[in-house]
């Protein structure tokens, strides 16, 4: 995780840090039991992801909103370095609403970025109800691609379409950021949580857990 | 009766510098006035001129500003190195963060705009994107306190207050107002007031071991004068550092702007209102013998 030539994933949405431990397990950079310590005193691995715990987290999200301008930081520092690295960067819909996202957004654009990607995760959800209520998401690729950025959007879920477009983001000859925006189903591939409602903070009971399991792997083969 | 919406009291004919009754009133047409007492030497664009000569032997250094690289010395800087120098906009959280990830990438950031919005604007993300994660960034904050008359939009009077609390953060004092201070010890001389000056050069951290000392000669008052509201500036800092400590002056006074937002107008006047200016604070002074 301190390779210098390393692109850089950036989680402006700390919340999600679970989902980053398991890929920097995948990636050899922690070990697969110590997910057992997720969220217990003096772990590694706090509910919210912070640079300063877990090796392989490059930013402490979680005060939402400030991972965009943070990318900008990174970005500019990269191509001082002459660096062949992309820096990527996840926020949601529900950060969206946040006046420095923009403020970063702007930056990029104005700095033509082509080092950076921006990954919104559009799951139409936020602590107080569906995104599109709270804070109103229409038309965020106009509103990115009016800030300069070349926008694509993509089921979140489909990781095919996903590989499809990263790639397409990363081989853009034109001198612009690109945002891949996501849309995404939250527990996709569990159908019962799937349909679970307000699935924001979601409540799974103890002999949930290895239907769920099932089902996933049952995906997984399919 | 109508209440009338404007709670500005209308002044005329108000004290002036040195207390003059009816002097004339002032008038400001600059958001940045000077600060400097009659004859007092001066150099143009200091800060500025200091992180060019630093960053000649240090290729690390950057200079970002949000719109402000005029007024804050940074031009020189971004003259001398154009490459080196980023213009981050109207962008204060922006300015901040990219100060941030700039830093993570091993460079050293300086990072320049008005107190007022690095402390109020900027708050979270200089205390998770650089606080928190200890990362090397300075920001240089121009109009400190009461440095402009251009009103509560720009008055910085509550600076320190916010900053204090922050872990990890270094708060270096400007000095401005151990300047003050030996102006106004100077006009005491001819009262025989004994006035030692001590000055801090950071509020944070304190260099506590220094401040006892001198606050515990026998019989001695101490006063603290800053350029900053009395609620939880330099002068709280002192108090609670005496009472942790044991440490009784035979009295504590402080120098300080009130719990208000301030007037608009022209700076000496409002120095002089509030008690910062050298003249009002050898009145305060003399007033405590």
């Amino acid at each position: 995780p301190e390779w210098e030539g390393r692109d850089r994933f950036l989680l402006s949405v700390g919340h999600y840090a679970i989902a980053l431990y398991a890929a920097l397990i995948e990636a050899g950079f922690l070990p697969e039991d110590e997910l057992e310590t997720y969220g217990s005193d003096d772990s590694r691995l706090p509910m919210s992801g912070m640079a300063s715990y877990t090796p392989g987290m490059e930013i402490s999200g979680g005060s939402l909103g400030q991972g965009l301008a943070l990318a900008v930081g990174h970005a500019l520092a990269l191509k001082r370095k002459k660096s062949d690295a992309f820096v990527y960067c996840l926020f949601s819909d529900g950060e969206c609403g946040e006046g420095a996202i923009w403020e970063g957004a702007s930056g990029a654009g104005h700095w033509r970025l082509d080092n950076l990607i921006g990954i919104v995760d559009v799951n139409n959800q936020q602590a107080d109800g569906p995104s599109s209520e709270v804070t109103g998401l229409e038309n965020l690729e106009e509103r990115f691609a009016a800030f300069g950025w070349h926008p694509q959007r993509v089921d979140g879920n489909d990781v095919d379409a996903l590989i499809v477009a990263f790639d397409a983001a990363r081989a853009l000859s034109e001198p612009r950021p690109r945002v891949i925006i996501c849309d995404t189903k939250m527990a996709k591939g569990v159908p019962f949580l799937e349909e679970r409602e307000r699935s924001h903070f979601l409540r799974v009971e103890a002999d949930e857990w290895q239907k769920a399991m099932s089902a996933l792997d049952g995906g997984r083969n399919a | 009766m109508m209440r009338s919406k404007y709670t500005r009291p209308v002044r005329l004919g108000e004290q002036g510098e040195g207390g003059q009754q009816g002097a004339s009133r002032l008038t400001t047409s600059a958001m940045i006035a000077s600060l400097v007492a009659p004859g007092q030497r001066t150099k143009a664009a200091p800060f500025g001129q200091a992180l060019v000569e630093l960053a000649k032997s240090r290729p690390q250094i950057l200079g970002l500003t949000a719109d402000l690289a005029k007024y804050t010395d940074l031009h020189v800087f971004a003259k001398a190195y154009p490459d080196r120098f980023y213009q981050m906009g109207m962008a204060e959280q922006l300015l901040i963060c990219t100060a941030a990830g700039m830093a993570r990438e091993g460079f050293v950031p300086f990072a320049t705009t008005y107190a007022v919005f690095a402390a109020r604007r900027a708050y979270d993300f200089i205390c998770l994107a650089i606080a928190e994660e200890n990362l090397n960034v300075k920001i240089a904050c121009a109009l400190p306190g009461l440095t402009t008359g251009y009103g509560p939009s720009h008055q910085a009077t509550e600076d320190i207050a916010i900053f204090r609390a922050m872990p990890k953060l270094t708060i270096v004092s400007s000095g401005f107002m151990t300047m003050r201070a030996l102006e106004a010890i100077k006009m005491l001389q001819d009262s025989h007031i004994d006035v030692g000056v001590l000055h801090v050069p950071t509020i944070k951290p304190l260099d506590e071991a220094t401040i006892l000392e001198a606050a515990s000669q026998s019989g001695r008052m101490v006063i603290v004068a800053e350029n900053h509201t009395i609620i939880g500036g330099l002068g709280e800092a002192v108090a609670g550092l005496l009472l942790r400590s044991g440490v009784m002056p035979a009295a504590f006074r402080q120098i300080a702007l009130p719990d208000e937002f301030l007037d608009a107008g022209a700076l000496p006047t409002l120095h002089d209102r509030y008690g910062i200016s050298a003249a009002a604070m050898a009145r305060s002074i003399k007033g405590w013998q």
